[in-house]
């Protein structure tokens, strides 16, 4: 795993860039947890100071400095993120390896759920339920509902693989020594996943993210909670554009497109790893 | 003729399971929500003035019958399913007595016109950028477009739409950034109204377009690399054939088969970009509807327009389902 990593950094430019870009948001999130002052707290500094010496980053109208605001968003943000991709891995993965294991009917009739819930657009469906339920829309339902919604287009990928290793040998192997399905699936099949898994993680962070933004700029979310779509709902709220404060609604677009890129140079790296014949083209055969 | 037949039925029993998730879904969320839409509007006409408790309680019963919130659960939700096959989503709540649907079929024509103009133009464009990439993997300027249209590729809609907003309407202002179409023409088909028309919705197209763009070139990207190696294709290199007619006949072609399920499969979140897009721009379309329908707590408009568009979009992925024999044969030999 270690030596994988260390390879890729040396060889791969894409992965580099990703983990340097990734690194940075990071550490900005770690630096959320010595602010000086309380993230919800307004009024804490001089407001619509720009970008200098003292404000790294300036100073919104609310009088909060953007720095800390964007470090307090930025871990709310990914945490959010975090907790979707989390949780719809873990269905994903026990949906892929089972309906690609077991076959027949019982596959038919998982894919043909998978492939309905899939169907369904989702910004309508969560924009009704987040008006169904007001205040009580709190970001762990939210990252909930969301994680349930987005796990179908991976597990249909974990599937095809879970499928051609059904019939290898090492699976017949273990099924007559005895190893009983969960176990099969656990300790011989999820191993072989785990660059998909990783893969697809990238990618369903980036989603998750994206929803957690678009929602929160139209206002759907706690908006006294620090997130980036939250910095950009108040940016408008209080005209900053118009205004001239053009580093109000910068910073945390710079920021997320810093993350997004980031997310999506590691994602594109470990799918080139994972595919034999682009690792070939890159060594020049 | 057979195969297409049955690939026809498989495709609308597919078509029927979706429609009907989504329906009972949206019925579902609505149900057991806090706001009852009833309640709602009789504070909204009693607030005029002293209305005396009996024709209060008259009210209450019309509006229940006019909302579909009488009787059981079951009986609610067969109500609910005959109102959908009507079309009928009751009264909207902001814009008092007029139907759901008058308001909706309004603003379907914008959603409809830019959403298939957006989703043709980036799939057209992608896949042939992303086809030139992958025949003529060593062009030096292929390599340029793709690093451009991939770092395109990540960026949330809500991102690409503020930046094109800021670009083109503060510090280069030249195509307008808010609304359909000039506010003081008469819609129709004259001159003006379509050039007006077509200025109010290149921004919103371009964001799409620009979001839409590079999932197709990095994936028809490397589905023609892999091609390219098959040995039909080296075959027919080695045969003489004219590059020009190996690129379009014998790689593209068949590239283009899982770019056409692809794009049944994206349709649900590129309606889902054109939500934001709508808002972003002030685009009166269904997207824009919705989100003014949450503002406003309007019950009927907010599940008439999620009911609709699950359908819509439902309806969208059967039509390119069923064109996609056209351009497989195989699927009609069954």
């Amino acid at each position: 795993m270690f030596k994988v990593l260390r390879d890729l950094l040396r060889y791969n430019r894409e992965f580099l860039c990703g983990t340097l870009l990734v690194s940075i948001i990071l550490g900005v999130v770690i630096a959320s947890f010595f602010a000086p002052y309380d993230e919800m707290m307004t009024y804490a500094v001089i407001p619509d100071m720009p970008p200098g010496p003292e404000y790294w980053l300036g100073t919104n109208s609310r009088g909060q400095d953007m720095f800390w605001q964007l470090a307090a968003s930025m871990r709310n943000t990914l945490m959010f993120g975090i907790v979707v991709a989390l949780i719809s891995r873990v269905i994903a993965i026990a949906v892929g390896l089972i309906s690609g294991y077991v076959g027949g009917k019982t596959d038919q009739i998982i894919m043909a759920f998978n492939d309905t819930l899939g169907a369904l657009p989702n910004i309508p469906i969560l924009l009704l339920l987040v008006f169904v339920l007001r205040d009580q829309m709190t970001w762990p339902v939210l990252a909930l509902t969301a994680a349930l919604l987005g796990w179908t287009h991976d597990s249909r990928l974990i599937r095809s693989v879970a499928m051609s290793l059904r019939t290898r040998e090492f699976t017949r192997h273990a099924a007559f020594s005895g190893m009983r399905t969960g176990q099969i699936l656990l300790r011989e099949h999820l191993p072989y996943v785990m660059p998909i898994v990783f893969f697809t993680t990238m990618n369903n962070l980036i989603w998750a993210i994206g929803l957690e933004v678009t929602l929160s700029i139209l206002g759907f979310s706690d908006i006294n909670r620090p997130t980036i779509g939250g910095m950009i709902y108040w940016a408008n709220a209080h005209s900053a554009m118009v205004a001239g404060i053009w580093w109000w609604i910068a910073v945390p677009m710079v920021a997320v497109v810093m993350l997004f890129i980031g997310l999506f140079l590691l994602a594109m790296s470990v799918n080139e790893y994972i595919d034999p014949r682009s690792r070939l083209a890159r060594m020049g055969a | 003729m057979n195969g297409f037949l049955i690939y026809v039925a498989k495709r609308f029993g597919q078509f029927v399971f979706v429609v009907v998730t989504g329906v009972t879904l949206a019925f579902l969320i609505a149900h057991f929500s806090p706001v009852d839409p009833v309640e709602q509007t009789l504070s909204l006409v009693t607030s005029f003035g002293a209305t005396d408790p009996r024709s209060v309680e008259i009210l209450r019963q019309s509006l229940r019958e006019l909302y579909g919130t009488d009787g059981s659960l079951i009986e609610q939700y067969f109500l609910f399913w005959s109102r959908v096959v009507r079309g009928d989503f009751g009264p909207s709540l902001s814009a008092f007595p007029t139907p759901v649907m008058t308001i909706i079929s309004r603003a379907l024509p914008w959603t409809i016109g830019l959403l298939t103009l957006a989703t043709i133009i980036a799939w057209v464009v992608g896949n042939t950028l992303g086809a030139i990439a992958g025949y003529f993997r060593d062009s030096r300027v292929m390599k340029v477009v793709g690093l451009f249209v991939m770092a395109l590729q990540p960026i949330p809609t809500y991102i690409s739409g503020l930046t094109l907003l800021i670009v083109f309407g503060f510090l280069w202002p030249i195509l307008p950034i808010s609304g359909g179409a000039q506010l003081n023409l008469e819609p129709g088909f004259t001159w003006a109204y379509i050039t007006s028309v077509i200025q109010y919705g290149t921004l919103p197209a371009l964001t799409l377009v620009l979001v839409g763009i590079g999932g197709w070139f990095i994936s028809m990207r490397s589905l023609v690399s892999n091609i390219v190696t098959d040995d039909h294709v080296v075959y027919a290199e080695l045969g003489g054939v004219s590059s020009r007619t190996v690129f379009s006949q014998y790689v593209a072609r068949n590239a283009m088969l899982p770019q056409v399920t692809g794009l049944a499969l994206s349709l649900g979140n590129v309606f889902g970009g054109a939500v934001i897009v709508e808002f972003i721009f002030n685009y009166p379309g269904i997207g824009k509807l919705m989100v003014a329908g949450i503002y406003a707590g309007d019950y009927s408009l907010v599940l008439g327009v999620t009911t609709f568009s699950v359908i819509a979009v439902a309806v969208a992925v059967f039509l390119i389902d069923i064109t996609y024999p056209l351009i497989d044969p195989r699927v009609k030999l069954g």
